[in-house]
């Protein structure tokens, strides 16, 4: 049984033939490995770019779907208004504080919990079985349990924690903070740090496991003290896996909308961009207004995207070295 | 076909099982017989901090079981009544039709988007990471990072046109419509996925199976398949994983016809009123494929979430 790819080389390599031919022939190789590209490029550009263009031609138009003869060109209008009106430009605000205060709070405890899941002690892989469990709970069940279950400030868990404490004390006055309505947003973002926090520890924790221990064995004949090894040898290797982590949580957390949606529904200055161009086109079908936002959040994107791409890349051009 | 003996893979499976034994050994058992560098005496403190934070973690999640198996009255006391009586009434009543509205469409809706958008989305990638690493084309980085960069772009930057195509075509609230969105929506991970495993069958194997003369077919076969298994397996989890769990797009283009288990729960509590043992019981029943899909995935879990970037 020889094969097509064999008989190929072979007569390419009496290369008496017309080069047009030859030229021909090396165009059609480089089709036949483009070839099984095509569908999923050909589909993600369909799917995925074109309505971006779409959105992009409709932040230029006035467009409010229940006032269809006012449709037109807009110019720049809509993305004034998306700077100047208050409640998109809270949500941009919002947006920008949800993202950094969750992705930096997921990172530094996710960071704590994987030096202590690197270490060898009993029961370890399901200790780390546990900490995975919040990012597998469905987003908005988690969501959900923590509006009703933990935070409901009459029968919550953790209001019913302090009755017992204090309890335990004698005392029948325990505190019972109600987090939903005083610091919403405080608890968007203490629900997300719980779920994020373990994504953040899988992948720190892959970046200690990758990381060369002759090194650290030679500083620790040396005398060197463990926060000296964490400090110049931990961290720096960790560098790029932080980054990682960082850079890819900003971009799913920015893209947040279960949470927002199902905690606080966007109330109390809650509403992110997401939830707040969700509710521009699909209740106020403000059409035009809330693809300019779609097109604000890409901006932003791009830019937290710029640097995600570039560690991404320089983890990704050691493997393509191979 | 006779001619493929000497390079026949089928004896040394080398990628699936070096690479599982390597990431497993490299998690769980790297300190084994190293105790000089790391005394015993601060492992036990590390141990018991981190079963402390892990108990932390997974209180909200074994509160949600445990608050499932409540009778109502129980599961709304302050302070919290941990020792009450287990019943399955959260359950029989989710399910059965006192309340009204039957979970099951929405269940099986969720199950149809998420395992049909998986296989067309495996049809899709695994062909595309043929070309991008086996035999890769030219500038095949450029190609993965277009693939990467429509992840990056949000939803909601493209959701209004697609609400309003769906609007227009009639494909509002059809099921199939979601499909084609969740595919797009996994294709780059399971793309950049299926390529960092792809990338892992050792070139040699190739030649030497080139040179043994197997055709196309027989080195899929034979030598591709057989490493990139456990790989086709973890992207497919991990599809079906962010499929089951998606509300935004679901929430938008789909209603009463097509409507995902994550959508029924967001009306479920206003419906139904608040009667938390059977909240509890809905979200149970709704993250446990989810739950059952990521342990069963966890290491590859990471490496799908990052893009294949880390392993």
């Amino acid at each position: 049984m020889t094969t097509a790819t064999a008989r190929i080389s072979r007569t390419g390599h009496s290369a008496t033939k017309p080069s047009k031919n030859a030229r021909s022939r090396e165009r059609a190789l480089a089709w036949a490995r483009r070839a099984p590209l095509l569908p999923a490029l050909i589909f993600l550009i369909i799917v995925t770019q074109l309505p971006f263009v779409v959105t992009l031609i409709i932040s230029f138009l006035n467009w409010n779907s229940l006032r269809p003869d006012q449709t037109g060109f807009a110019g720049l209008s809509n993305y004034i208004e998306v700077l100047t009106n208050a409640d998109l430009r809270q949500a941009i605000f919002t947006t920008i504080i949800l993202t950094v205060s969750v992705v930096l709070a997921s990172l530094v405890i996710g960071l704590g919990l994987a030096l202590l899941l690197d270490k060898k002690f009993i029961g370890r892989g399901l200790a780390r079985t546990l900490l995975i469990a919040p990012f597998l709970v469905v987003p908005v069940a988690a969501a959900l349990i923590w509006k009703h279950a933990l935070l409901n400030p009459t029968y919550g868990l953790i209001n019913g924690i302090l009755t017992w404490v204090w309890s335990l004390f004698g005392s029948d006055t325990p505190p019972q903070p109600d987090l939903l309505s005083q610091a919403p947003l405080m608890a968007v973002i203490v629900s997300l740090v719980w779920q994020w926090t373990p994504f953040m520890m899988l992948i720190l924790l892959a970046g200690l496991q990758s990381r060369p221990m002759d090194t650290v064995e030679a500083a620790q004949m040396d005398g060197a003290s463990p926060w000296d090894i964490f400090r110049h040898l931990t961290l720096p290797h960790l560098r790029q896996y932080l980054e990682l982590g960082g850079l890819l949580g900003a971009i799913y957390i920015v893209q947040n909308f279960d949470a927002v949606f199902t905690l606080t529904s966007g109330g109390l200055d809650t509403a992110n961009l997401p939830y707040a161009i969700y509710q521009t086109f699909y209740f106020a079908n403000e059409y035009g207004l809330a693809s300019a936002a779609g097109v604000v959040v890409v901006i932003g994107t791009i830019i937290v995207a710029t640097f995600a791409l570039r560690t991404v890349f320089s983890l990704f051009k050691k493997e393509a070295a191979r | 076909m006779s001619t493929l003996t000497p390079a026949a893979p089928q004896n040394t499976p080398p990628g699936p099982t070096a690479l599982n034994a390597g990431s497993r050994s490299r998690i769980f058992g790297r300190f084994g017989g190293k105790s000089r560098m790391d005394p015993t005496r601060n492992n036990t403190a590390a141990g018991i901090a981190a079963w402390l934070l892990a108990l932390l973690f997974a209180a909200p999640v074994l509160w949600m079981i445990l608050t499932s198996f409540h009778s109502e009255t129980d599961a709304a006391t302050n302070p919290p009544s941990v020792a009450a009586n287990l019943t399955l009434d959260a359950y029989k009543e989710f399910f059965g039709a006192s309340s009204g509205v039957s979970p099951w469409p929405p269940l099986i809706n969720s199950a149809t988007a998420s395992i049909l958008s998986t296989v067309l989305v495996l049809v899709l990638a695994i062909p595309a990471a043929y070309a991008l690493s086996i035999r890769p084309v030219k500038k095949w980085t450029d190609v993965m990072f277009f693939f990467l960069s429509t992840k990056m772009m949000p939803v909601v930057a493209a959701i209004l046109p697609l609400y309003l195509f769906a609007k227009t075509t009639g494909a509002l609230d059809n099921i199939w419509f979601l499909i084609l969105m969740y595919t797009s929506m996994n294709l780059p991970i399971a793309v950049w996925m299926m390529r960092s495993f792809l990338a892992e069958v050792p070139v040699e194997m190739l030649e030497a199976a080139q040179i043994d003369g197997a055709n196309l077919l027989l080195t899929l076969r034979k030598i591709i398949a057989p490493v990139a298994m456990p790989g086709i397996a973890a992207t497919a989890l991990i599809c079906f994983i962010f499929s089951w769990n998606e509300l935004l797009l679901a929430r938008v283009l789909t209603g009463v016809v097509a409507g995902t288990a994550p959508v029924f729960l967001t009306g479920f509590v206003s419906s139904q009123g608040l009667f938390l043992a059977k909240v509890c019981a809905a979200a149970v029943v709704i993250s446990l494929p989810v739950l059952f899909a990521g342990f069963a995935a966890q290491d590859k879990l990471v490496q799908g979430l990052s893009l294949g970037a880390v392993k």
